[in-house]
């Protein structure tokens, strides 16, 4: 009995180890452990061994059965393995093919240039406001501090509906609009569509957009303007970014400023995008003139405030360095998708 | 406003700084200068030669020999091709290694042209003489050149010596952006006060003396001031026993330096004084002057009137004319007339400075059609203090350069004197604007360095008449500012209340837009607010329609910006057209913008304006997608109802077939279909074109970003097809308006799952199936749970006409 297990195993432990595949693998398994396998049938005929032997020849059948077992158990993994490594290996695929791309939109580079500005007013605590574009010539000038007959109320740069109405040339009616609520302190910034009188060409075009900006409270000073705007152009164009702070003329504030960042092309060391200068114009803006702040009901003793405007295209064009206005407003495809 | 650094010099003599120092200070000081022209920038080794010998060349007809000396010791021998050269004369010689700025014909080469020495024909040639082009000039701003030729100097130079000099070359002119307000600094004097504050030199003005002869100016001239508003002053002198003549060199190079072109003494003075004290002043012949009187006046309506440029120009009576006894001379600050203009011939003139209303000249220069030096000084609104100084100043140059007799006198028309203003001072005020700690010290130091006085006593800030742009403290604060220096303001954040800062929430909905916009691949475009009327005919819209009713520009770019647009789609559609004609496939556009509806015709007050969301695309993609696109955006701003369609949108510009209003819990809320043919060949698109256009005030009163969980359902689910044959007039919607209706509380949603019509299903009818899924929250459903639900349903629809099947 012992001579025919110890044979049962080393033809099991052959026949495992030549299995080439887990099909033929399996096969074995059932040849020697199935119901009707080898082994199976050993311990069928126990009722023809002696009853003392019976113990002994158990523990002989089960050591078989354990050792058989577990070779096939380590071979079938072993298998697998193989098996698996060969898989990967067929399905190697050319990983430089094109990709599927999912068809998705483009925004407009006037929006992209617009969120990043109004993130960052967002972050400082302005609200973002609206006014209407078709705006009472009192808003967009007279409560401005420009007075009838002043030039920049030209029909060259204005248009008209009549007398009382005309498309905002400046999103600065809207500064007057949020004062007038009387609610205070106010941080705003107003984005927005205006309107002038200049004829479509690479630099021009009738219609464009404006952010405003304005703080009114208590205490507001210059240097509050410097260090806002020092730190929105630090945030909009690179760490690095200096501003320059030039006196300059609006009606509407009084003291007034351009201001101009280091060119963000050379860094400041003049190139043919600055023109040389190393710097570029980016906005203007000033301290609330006590006349207008007056007008829309707010006490200049008391409050003080600080605006600015910024020309979201002139932000756009130098941002993305589009070389023609025009491209903003025909909507071509082939623009769009490159934002 | 254009000045040159060298008379700017004049007035501050101790003036040292180089082109670029002055440009970056004046701009920090407030006078920005925009670039600068440094006249000898291409010139370099040019001297005063003078030619000793002439020979002709052997082998050239057209060429000469010259021996230059040019202060070296031995004379050096130059080859040339001018014909104006003679012996003894002095001339711009170009060394050899120099540099000169162009060709003889005006054309300048960047960074010049370099000169060698060399042979023309054989015979060699150490340098150049120079005509004024190759210095880079012309004969307009160098009136005494030669036509063709080198350029001959007088014979007060001295040989050697720079030519660049001798020519008033080595001088930089600097070009300024003046705003409006400094209306002094349109002056040369006004910007050498600025310089002289900003380099902290002393400031040096000519000192005007007393002019004039014996006798006296009332007995040649009077003059009545008709409107005293449009001319608060009027001041002649007379100058007789003219002698027209070239102006000096300085005066010329001066007026050169401006861009002005130097003409004659009398034409030379009048100028020179324009820009240096920023006072147009006219000259008359005094003996075309009628009556010798002068009358300013109104113009008739329709009065005519020759210019002196020779054209005649119709003027309406808002025109102010300067009249003699019996005619027109002049219209005021604009230009003189023909008439009255000064001649070579002229013995005895009259100068006028005078005042007139800034905004009345500005209104009447665009009404006559005339923009002249003068009219651009004018109309800036000029000082009227101004007007007696210049004359004066202008007499004083007739004097010395003796152009002619002065006569003693001015007369001199003016009503109310303008006074400087006194703006009380608070020296604590202006540092709690600017956010400084300047001491007053300093401050009132700033004042005194631009002519602006301080009272003491009354702590009072003495404003003269000619800073008219200084009213109130915050002016202070700018000046105080400027001369501090902007750059040295510290710079802080504003401090106090915190507040929030947000988007409001339209415009947060108007981002979902945008975001869903993209997500399914339409990019955004944006297209003008103003469009031609003639849109409403391209989109088929009826004459009697209410969107024709719109804002109208007064005085708009052309015919096709005069319109404020009523509605969103020709922007669409044409900049889908723009693609399509470039042959971009599958464009898919969204656009963000308002429309204009007035609220009454005529405008009388503002209209309303609503934020339309316009989708529009050709290519792939089809109604349905477009549906799609619409119904995404109501789900993610929290219209998580259901959108029903009405097939009768009644647009005339959308397939008559394929369209529909969407409406959402009863309100129209947009509409959307297939461009009709029609149109979308008035917008040349050779495709079908679908578009959608969303009302965005109706979605943002709709719009809510509340979210709650529903939990998720953790009972199997029951699913029931239906298949039916219906007519085909029979909507899908009416279909489904069942289910919502009788497919009671389990009924958890429906999905369409085939569409046939053909030639399995007899003409006229479709066939729909639908697959139903009943759920329950709480339950496993058995059949007694849903059976009642979907045998209502069944019996509803069979009680439509619609065959079920089984």
């Amino acid at each position: 009995m012992k001579e025919k297990l110890e044979q049962i195993k080393a033809n099991a432990m052959r026949e495992i180890q030549n299995s080439d595949g887990l099909a033929k693998l399996n096969d074995v398994r059932v040849a020697f452990l199935g119901k009707k396998g080898e082994l199976t049938a050993v311990l069928k005929s126990m009722k023809d061994v002696l009853p003392e032997e019976r113990p002994m020849v158990g523990q002989l059948v089960n050591e078989t059965r354990e050792s058989i077992e577990k070779l096939i158990e380590e071979t079938k993994t072993k298998l697998e393995a193989a098996e698996r490594d060969l898989r990967l290996k067929q399905e190697v695929i050319d990983v430089t093919l094109p990709a599927k791309k999912n068809k998705v939109g483009h925004r407009h580079p006037n929006t992209i240039a617009l969120e990043e500005v109004e993130n960052i007013f967002i972050g400082m605590g302005y609200e973002v406001v609206e006014g209407p574009e078709v705006e009472y010539d009192y808003y967009n000038f007279e409560a401005l501090n420009i007075p009838a007959n002043h030039p920049a109320k030209d029909e060259q740069d204005t248009f008209y509906i009549n007398d009382e109405i005309v498309l905002r040339t400046q999103t600065s009616p809207v500064q007057v609009r949020e004062m007038e609520k009387g609610k205070l302190p106010i941080r705003m910034i107003a984005p927005g569509r205006v309107f002038r009188s200049d004829e479509v060409d690479a630099t021009h075009s009738p219609s464009f957009h404006q952010i405003e900006g304005l703080v009114v409270d208590k205490n507001i000073t210059f240097a509050d303007l410097k260090g806002t705007l020092a730190e929105f152009a630090k945030e909009l164009f690179g760490e690095d970014t200096k501003v320059k702070f030039r006196p300059h003329h609006f009606p509407f504030t009084e003291p007034s400023a351009e201001v101009d960042v280091t060119c963000f092309k050379c860094g400041g060391k003049g190139c043919r995008f600055c023109k040389g200068s190393g710097w570029i114009e980016i906005l203007g803006c000033g301290m609330v003139h006590p006349r207008v702040l007056k007008m829309s009901g707010i006490d200049p003793d008391e409050y003080t405030g600080f605006a600015f405007g910024v020309g979201l295209e002139r932000i756009a064009l130098l941002k993305y360095e589009i070389d023609d206005m025009r491209l903003l407003y025909e909507n071509d495809d082939r623009f769009l998708k490159q934002f | 406003m254009n000045t040159s650094l060298s008379w700017i010099k004049a007035y501050v003599p101790d003036l040292d700084v180089t082109a670029q120092e002055y440009t970056d200070a004046m701009t920090l000081s407030g006078s920005k200068v925009e670039g600068f022209e440094e006249l000898d920038a291409d010139l370099d080794k040019i001297v005063v030669g003078q030619i000793t010998k002439i020979e002709r060349h052997p082998d050239a007809d057209k060429l000469v020999v010259c021996q230059v000396n040019v202060g070296s010791g031995e004379d050096i021998q130059i080859v040339t091709g001018a014909p104006n050269v003679k012996e003894g004369q002095k001339v711009p010689v170009v060394l050899d290694g120099g540099r000169v700025a162009g060709g003889h014909d005006g054309k300048k080469t960047p960074g010049g042209v370099k000169i060698k020495k060399g042979k023309l024909r054989g015979v060699p040639s150490n340098g150049m003489m120079c005509s004024i082009e190759e210095l880079g000039s012309t004969r307009e701003m160098y009136p005494e050149s030669p036509e063709n030729g080198i350029y001959i100097f007088e014979d007060d130079v001295k040989v050697g010596e720079s030519a660049i000099k001798a020519l008033g070359l080595d001088d930089v002119v600097f070009e300024y952006e003046i705003t409006s307000n400094r209306v002094d600094c349109f002056g040369v004097l006004g910007l050498a006060r600025e310089a002289a504050a900003t380099f902290g030199k002393a400031f040096v003005p000519p000192v005007v003396t007393e002019t004039g002869n014996n006798e006296d100016v009332n007995d040649y001239i009077k003059v009545t001031v008709k409107d005293t508003e449009l001319c608060p002053r009027y001041c002649a002198r007379v100058v007789k026993n003219i002698k027209i003549a070239p102006s000096p060199k300085w005066m010329q190079r001066r007026l050169a330096s401006q861009g002005i072109r130097p003409i004659n003494n009398i034409v030379d003075i009048t100028n020179y004084v324009m820009e240096e004290y920023g006072q147009p002043m006219h000259a008359y012949d005094l003996d075309t002057i009628v009556g010798k009187e002068i009358i300013v006046r109104r113009a008739d309506k329709g009065e005519k009137f020759v210019t002196l440029d020779g054209q005649e120009r119709t003027m309406d009576d808002s025109v102010l004319m300067i009249c003699d006894g019996e005619k027109a001379v002049g219209i005021a600050g604009i230009m003189g007339g023909e008439n009255s203009m000064i001649t070579e011939h002229v013995q005895t003139m009259l100068f006028e400075a005078a005042c007139f209303d800034g905004t009345n000249i500005r209104l009447s220069s665009k009404k006559v059609g005339l923009r002249t030096d003068a009219s651009g000084k004018f109309e800036k609104g000029l000082d009227p203090n101004n007007a007696l100084e210049a004359i004066n100043r202008a007499c004083q140059l007739i004097e010395e350069l003796g152009a002619g007799d002065v006569v003693g006198g001015v007369v001199d028309v003016y009503g109310k004197v303008k006074e400087g203003r006194r703006i009380p001072f608070d020296a604590q005020k202006v540092n709690a604007l600017l956010g400084t700690e300047i001491s007053k010290e300093d401050m009132i130091g700033y004042f005194k360095k631009i002519d602006l006085g301080y009272d003491d006593e009354r702590d009072e800030v003495i404003v003269p008449s000619w800073r008219q742009d200084l009213e109130c403290l915050a002016d202070m604060a700018e000046e105080v500012a400027r001369f501090y220096g902007y750059d040295n303001i510290p710079t802080s954040l504003p401090s106090g209340e915190a507040t929030t800062g947000k988007l409001s929430f339209k415009l947060r909905v108007e981002a979902v837009a945008r975001d869903t916009a993209e997500f399914c691949g339409f990019s955004q475009g944006m297209s003008y607010s103003f469009e031609s009327p003639k849109v409403f005919d391209k989109l088929l819209i009826p004459q009697d329609s209410d969107l024709r009713k719109t804002v109208v520009i007064s005085n708009p770019l052309g015919e096709d910006f005069s319109i404020m647009r009523t509605i969103s789609l020709n922007g669409m559609l044409t900049s889908l057209s723009t693609n399509y004609n470039r042959r971009n496939k599958d464009v898919r556009l969204y656009e963000l913008g308002n429309i204009y509806l007035p609220k009454q015709i005529p405008v009388t007050e503002l209209p309303e304006e609503r934020m339309q969301f316009t989708l529009g695309m050709y290519g792939e993609g089809d109604f349905y997608t477009m549906k799609g696109v619409v119904e995404e955006f109501f789900d993610k701003a929290g219209l998580h109802g259901k959108e029903t369609y009405d097939p009768k949108a009644g647009k005339p510009f959308l397939h008559p077939g394929r369209q529909a209003n969407v409406i959402y819990d009863g309100r129209v809320v947009g509409y959307l279909g297939e461009i009709h043919p029609q149109v979308a060949d008035n917008y040349s698109i050779k495709e079908r074109v679908y578009v959608a256009v969303i009302d965005m005030p109706e979605v943002v009163e709709l719009a809510s970003f509340d979210r709650k969980y529903q939990g998720i359902a953790r009972f199997p689910a029951v699913s029931r097809d239906i298949s039916m044959v219906m007519p085909k007039e029979i909507l899908a919607g009416e279909v489904e308006k069942v289910f919502d209706a009788k497919g009671g509380q389990y009924l958890e949603s429906y999905a369409l799952f085939d569409i046939y019509e053909g030639a399995q299903i007899k003409a006229g009818f479709k066939s729909l199936a639908y697959s139903l899924t009943f759920r329950a929250k709480d339950k496993t459903l058995e059949e007694a749970d849903y059976a009642p639900a979907m045998d209502k349903i069944l019996k509803s629809l069979e009680a439509m006409g619609i065959e079920l099947r089984k």
